[in-house]
């Protein structure tokens, strides 16, 4: 076999060569302007989720009075202002699918895994930096695709963000026609982005770091979105097709969900729990991962059980695997296979919990920094732990026959997407907002922010286990026409009022991050003291990232480490007189 | 360096900038895209493996509604590019760029890398026309997606014999039959678009040399995973 002869990774001097505003900044290949775009992006569809669970929550508290505002709706969504039954379902679909598809999912992948994944690896840019580019476009296609269905005669979707057979693919049931196709078409839209963009993570992570970055070196946060990435590529794309058949049923005329013609409903819940379990992981694995690497700097101690986290990891994302069937206790699946999922998901529990007190042995003894997004880290750890107790509830068939498909489920959710997931993002964008922005985000705002999302969060969340157990369906459109449900009205009041201050102070962050980008103070080159190969570079970091190709020389977690001298922690990119040059390893020829 | 190739190459991603997997960045990225395309493929196969196991009728048997010898041909055709394929490959890697060229005492001229791929190109093409025909002859017997048309030729002939055409189920017939062979020929034309865009690009500027020819690796890896997906798809929709 012939040797390739190579070009080796000189070609980045070329990065510093001035491009035009719209090369730079809007059809740009770099990955932490394109992590930018996305965070831009996802933010704005975050507010709309939010303004559509705030129409959710008005219907729930105060059912059939006109909404304040609801007058600019039309007729056929809410007459003189009042929600009406079909838009009410089209809200809780929407919210749903907004939040998970393009709010959390970009937030989270999109965002910090474009822009941490080569930073923290020592890469210049990703392996495929025009694949990362399009991946983002067709997110941003999808999202306007899943915007436009509510422009359209009849709405969007309303069988759930689920879109469970048969209503889904019947029109003639949902009375939706073009809703459910815009919603089918993002979805493949989407999925396509989101396979793009995976590839390209999964193999930077393996091809691009940076000469002495082994394996264990890596911080926890690159990991989790390596192991996430390896979940979407193969979840999505199970996703896509059940979308594709969803499409053909309501365009073609196919049977593939309709029982009537042969067809199984049934069908389209197990294809959309195969994905939809490994996308829960989606959702959580990169918060935990970026968690641990902001409590390891807010604690100023190694990370406890550094390769104990990295296993955790993998053992989650490989049980989310064949668990499905939990989603699917009550839909009439065979009841054997639901005590087998019953005991596959109660094993979750083991490498969670490993992740948790992992957390709470690193702060233990701590020298605690309660900085913003420390704060944040730690409102993460207990709240996910609130809301991965109330899923073991689930977990248990016997327990989940009374309890699903109420809001204890929607408490339940809320707690891992909104307490896990969103509360790690309000610790992430802080804490990167510097390498991204330049300035630091304000300090004092932050705090109120924190503190007033962390009570009113919770005062939003927490009563919702209670009327779920009083028996609240999730989905219902007037509690209050159920003789059993009223003595429950005023808890469902009582949420809706701190749903909208929960809302309401978002108008901080909103502030704090807008504000920041101009007026913020200018931030030190490594304003968190932290051991990341990211804090190597000036702020933001230029295109390119380094002029030269860095060597690692330690893990990222080395704080207070007595080598330190002086300091209390000891960067991967510091070469002590102790320390050797790591030696590249040979390149690969092709056909290798 | 000049300055206009500098800028070039801002574009292309650092090759090889580390080892890691012992390939290049563009193999692997293939690799990891066809294990997504494998969980694609299981999604639509293990459907109709469902479907069809759990149909309330009897299932069609394949050669009433279907042409075989017809797609017998063309699956032969399909084998035959991934054979030209390889013979591509093994033609760059040998440093054969060009199209034919006589050898002496022979009578065949031997076939270099622009002539295997375009050979490659035309079965790809030949496999999606003959698809569409196919297609397009059994819409007009009356076989849709939806079932069969009301009226059609093979709706009369399924109410004659209803357990020979599957009559109970064609409506799952026709969705599973349609939407997997048609995502199938979906992936071929892509491959014979890219093949196209890099037989113009690349292969006829001669761009490609023993010591560089990823392109035509990764594309390889892409058309036998296509060739691989379809024996599968011929066998249990046309076979069984």
């Amino acid at each position: 076999m012939t040797s390739v002869a190579h070009k080796t990774a000189e070609t980045h001097d070329a990065h510093h060569a001035p491009m035009s505003f719209w090369r730079k900044y809007i059809f740009s290949t770099d990955h932490k302007i394109i992590g930018i775009q996305f965070l831009f992006v996802s933010l704005f569809f975050l507010l709309v989720g939010g303004l559509l669970a705030m129409q959710i929550r008005w219907q729930l508290g105060f059912p059939g009075k006109p909404m304040p505002g609801g007058g600019i709706l039309p007729e056929s969504m809410a007459a003189g202002g009042v929600i009406l039954p079909e838009y009410y379902v089209q809200l809780v679909s929407m919210h749903g699918t907004f939040m998970v598809f393009f709010a959390i999912m970009p937030l989270l992948v999109g965002v910090y895994a474009n822009f941490l994944i080569p930073l923290k690896l020592g890469a210049h840019d990703m392996a495929f930096p025009r694949i990362n580019m399009a991946s983002f476009w067709l997110a941003l296609l999808a999202g306007l695709i899943m915007t436009t269905s509510f422009f359209v005669p009849n709405g969007p979707i309303r069988s759930g963000w689920t879109n469970y057979a048969p209503l889904a693919a019947r029109p003639d049931l949902s009375g939706v026609t073009v809703g459910q196709m815009l919603w089918c078409v993002s979805i493949v839209v989407l999925g396509l982005s989101s396979v793009m963009g995976s590839l390209n993570y999964i193999t930077t992570v393996i091809n691009h770091r940076a000469p002495g970055m082994t394996w264990f070196r890596m911080p926890l946060s690159v990991w989790a979105l390596f192991i996430t990435a390896i979940l979407g590529v193969l979840a999505l794309p199970v996703l896509q097709g059940a979308a594709i058949m969803l499409l053909f049923d309501n365009v073609l005329g196919t049977h593939f969900f309709d029982p009537v013609a042969g067809g199984q409903a049934l069908l389209w819940q197990h294809l959309f729990w195969f994905f939809g379990h490994p996308e829960v992981y989606i959702l959580i694995l990169p918060a935990m991962g970026m968690v641990s690497d902001i409590i390891a700097n807010g604690s100023r101690k190694p990370i406890f059980g550094y390769h104990s986290m990295v296993f955790a990891i993998i053992g989650i994302a490989f049980l989310g695997w064949i668990v499905w069937g939990h989603h699917m206790f009550m839909s009439g699946m065979n009841p054997t296979l639901g005590s087998t999922f019953m005991v596959s998901t109660l094993l979750i529990a083991v490498p969670s919990a490993v992740k948790v007190f992992n957390w709470l042995g690193t702060m233990w003894r701590g020298n605690l920094h309660l900085h913003v997004p420390m704060l944040n880290a730690i409102g993460f750890v207990s709240m996910f732990t609130i809301g991965g107790l109330s899923g073991i509830f689930m977990a248990a068939t016997p327990v989940d026959i009374p309890i699903h498909d109420t809001q204890f489920i929607v408490a339940h959710i809320h707690y891992v997407l909104f307490g896990g997931s969103l509360f790690a993002l309000f610790a992430a964008i802080p804490y990167w907002y510097p390498k991204m922005f330049g300035r630091m985000m304000h300090e004092g705002i932050g705090k109120l922010h924190f503190w007033l999302t962390f009570i009113f969060y919770n005062l939003t969340f927490f009563p919702m286990h209670i009327i779920g157990m009083g028996g609240q369906m999730r989905r219902i459109y007037d509690p209050t026409v159920y003789d059993f449900l009223k003595p429950q009205q005023p808890l469902n009041v009582f949420i809706s009022y701190a749903a909208f201050a929960l809302f309401t102070v978002q108008a901080l962050f909103v502030f704090n991050f807008l504000w920041s980008l101009k007026f913020g103070k200018k931030a030190p080159q490594n304003p968190w003291n932290d051991n990341g190969m990211e804090w190597s570079l000036p702020n933001p970091a230029p295109h390119g990232n380094w002029e030269r190709t860095p060597n690692v020389y330690r893990g990222p977690y080395e704080f207070s480490s007595p080598e330190a001298g002086d300091k209390d922690f000891l960067p991967q990119f510091v070469k002590l007189p102790t320390d050797r040059d790591p030696v590249p390893a040979p390149v690969p020829a092709a056909g290798h | 360096m000049t300055h206009g190739t500098q800028v070039l190459d801002q574009m292309r991603p650092p090759f090889p900038a580390e080892p890691g997997a012992g390939v290049y960045s563009s193999k692997l990225g293939m690799w990891v895209f066809l294990a997504s395309d494998v969980m694609f493929f299981t999604a639509l196969i293990g459907s109709y493996i469902v479907l069809r196991f759990g149909a309330p009728g009897e299932w069609a048997k394949p050669s009433a509604v279907l042409n075989v010898p017809l797609t017998a041909f063309n699956t032969f055709l399909l084998i035959c590019s991934s054979v030209s394929m390889v013979k591509a490959y093994a033609a760059i890697q040998d440093g054969k760029k060009y199209f034919l060229r006589p050898v002496p005492g022979k009578l065949l001229r031997d076939g270099g890398l622009k002539f295997w791929l375009l050979v490659t190109m035309i079965c790809g093409a030949g496999f999606v026309g003959v698809q569409l025909i196919e297609y397009f002859k059994l819409v007009h017997h009356g076989f849709t997606p939806a079932g069969f048309r009301e009226g059609s030729v093979l709706a009369e002939h399924a109410a004659t014999d209803p357990i020979r055409y599957g009559a109970a189920v064609a409506g799952l017939y026709g969705s599973t039959f349609f939407t997997m062979t048609g995502f199938h020929g979906f992936h071929v034309t892509c491959g014979v678009i890219s093949m196209t865009y890099l037989y113009f690009t690349k292969v006829l500027p001669e761009k490609y040399s023993p010591q560089d020819y990823r392109g035509i690796e990764v594309i390889g890896l892409y058309w036998h995973f296509v060739d691989l997906v379809w024996i599968i798809l011929f066998t249990i929709v046309y076979l069984i």
